[in-house]
């Protein structure tokens, strides 16, 4: 495993730097405030709780809407409860669907407990991208460089052959929260209007 | 196991289930997430032969609610069959059902509360309907075959076109309780 790290507000910043139509939805805490500090659209939804949903609610946006590019921004915790979904996502394969998982190895929002991915449990550890592939997902990347980071950009962009799972280390270090909306009925409005349809139902 | 498996499909192997399929494809259904369940097996089955709908296999119920608002979210309507236990696992994930208000319909078979030989199965099934109602969720319920598509039907205009979340229990009586074989 690599040692390097990332700052997560430039990695995030450097991923969504030329996002086109993406739609990104964030797992809750620091994932939500990274993407806010990137810059709000009608394209950005935020995720304050479900913890464990991000990935599959990503899941369904990108089976419903094929042409356009979905990315779950999310970090290890919020992907830890979620793990199933990674095989279900990859029975449904779709080409559309990237998830970055920011990981510093710890829970940020809650006083920064290690979690099972970090360093310090050593061979005991949690390897999300071994997970990922052991639930059949074909590309799962280990972002460990700017190069790698903007080959995960250009595959979001552009799609793949299947759903990509990518893994980026991250800085435990806190970044100065950003906080978005809330309001979920407005959020899923301006989105669904951002994809031409109505705001409600 | 396959004996308990061929009793239960026998069981649902009468016309509710192909009545609630016609429902969802006549109400445009695009995603049907599930859990397997033996009440839901010919759903199941004639939602994976129907090219219209994404038939879409699910670890545990709450990732289907999670992934029907992204549907939602999208354009794409969607339904979430299950069993009664596995409402007890969607409890936290029904907020973002809450907060978004996702039009979503829920299909449950009901297990633990008439006839029901296994025990472990009672307390969820004596609960769902109040763990649902205290989530917002509306409920209803069916318990005969002929009800069956009015019931469902009902549930599908609160959801779609009425945007309200709504579950539809479908009793342990319409389904029959499932025979374990020594």
């Amino acid at each position: 495993m690599s040692s390097f790290q990332f700052e997560r507000r430039a990695a995030v910043a450097r991923l969504l730097g030329d996002r086109g139509d993406t739609v990104v939805i964030s797992g809750l805490g620091s994932a939500t405030y990274d993407l806010a500090a990137a810059g709000d659209t009608d394209r950005n939804f935020y995720l304050w709780g479900a913890m464990g949903g991000a990935a599959v609610m990503g899941l369904g946006l990108a089976l419903a809407r094929p042409d356009v590019p979905v990315l779950v921004l999310t970090g290890d915790g919020e992907m830890l409860m979620g793990m199933g979904s990674f095989s279900t996502i990859a029975l449904q394969a779709p080409r559309n669907l990237t998830i970055a998982v920011l990981d510093n190895g710890l829970y940020g929002e809650t006083g920064g407990q290690p979690s099972h991915t970090g360093a310090a449990h050593g061979a005991a550890r949690t390897d999300l991208l071994a997970v990922a592939r052991g639930c059949g997902i074909g590309d799962a990347r280990h972002v460990t460089d700017e190069a790698a980071l903007d080959a995960l950009a250009a595959r979001l962009r552009d799609g793949g052959d299947g759903p990509c799972v990518a893994l980026i280390p991250v800085d435990p270090a806190e970044a100065e929260r950003v906080l978005p909306l809330r309001d979920a009925v407005l959020m899923r409005g301006r989105t669904r209007v951002a994809l031409g349809l109505e705001a409600g139902v | 196991m396959t004996a308990v498996l061929d009793r239960a499909e026998a069981r649902s192997a009468e016309a509710w289930p192909d009545a609630i399929f016609d429902i969802l494809k006549r109400a445009d259904v695009r995603q049907v997430a599930y859990v397997p369940d033996g009440g839901h097996a010919r759903l199941i089955r004639a939602v994976q032969a129907e090219p219209s709908m994404k038939a879409i296999a699910l670890t545990t119920e709450e990732e289907g609610l999670a992934l029907l608002t992204g549907a939602s979210l999208g354009g794409e309507r969607g339904v979430l069959l299950m069993q009664s236990s596995g409402v007890g696992n969607c409890i936290n994930m029904l907020s973002l059902v809450k907060l978004t208000r996702t039009p979503i319909l829920i299909l449950v078979t009901m297990r633990g509360e008439f006839g029901e030989f296994n025990p472990w199965q009672v307390p969820m099934g004596s609960t769902t309907q109040a763990a649902l109602a205290l989530m917002d969720i509306q409920v209803l319920r069916t318990s005969s075959a002929a009800e069956v598509p009015e019931v469902v039907q009902a549930g599908a205009n609160m959801a779609f076109a009425g945007g309200t979340a709504t579950a539809v229990l479908l009793s342990q009586r319409l389904i029959g309780a499932k025979v374990f074989s020594k």
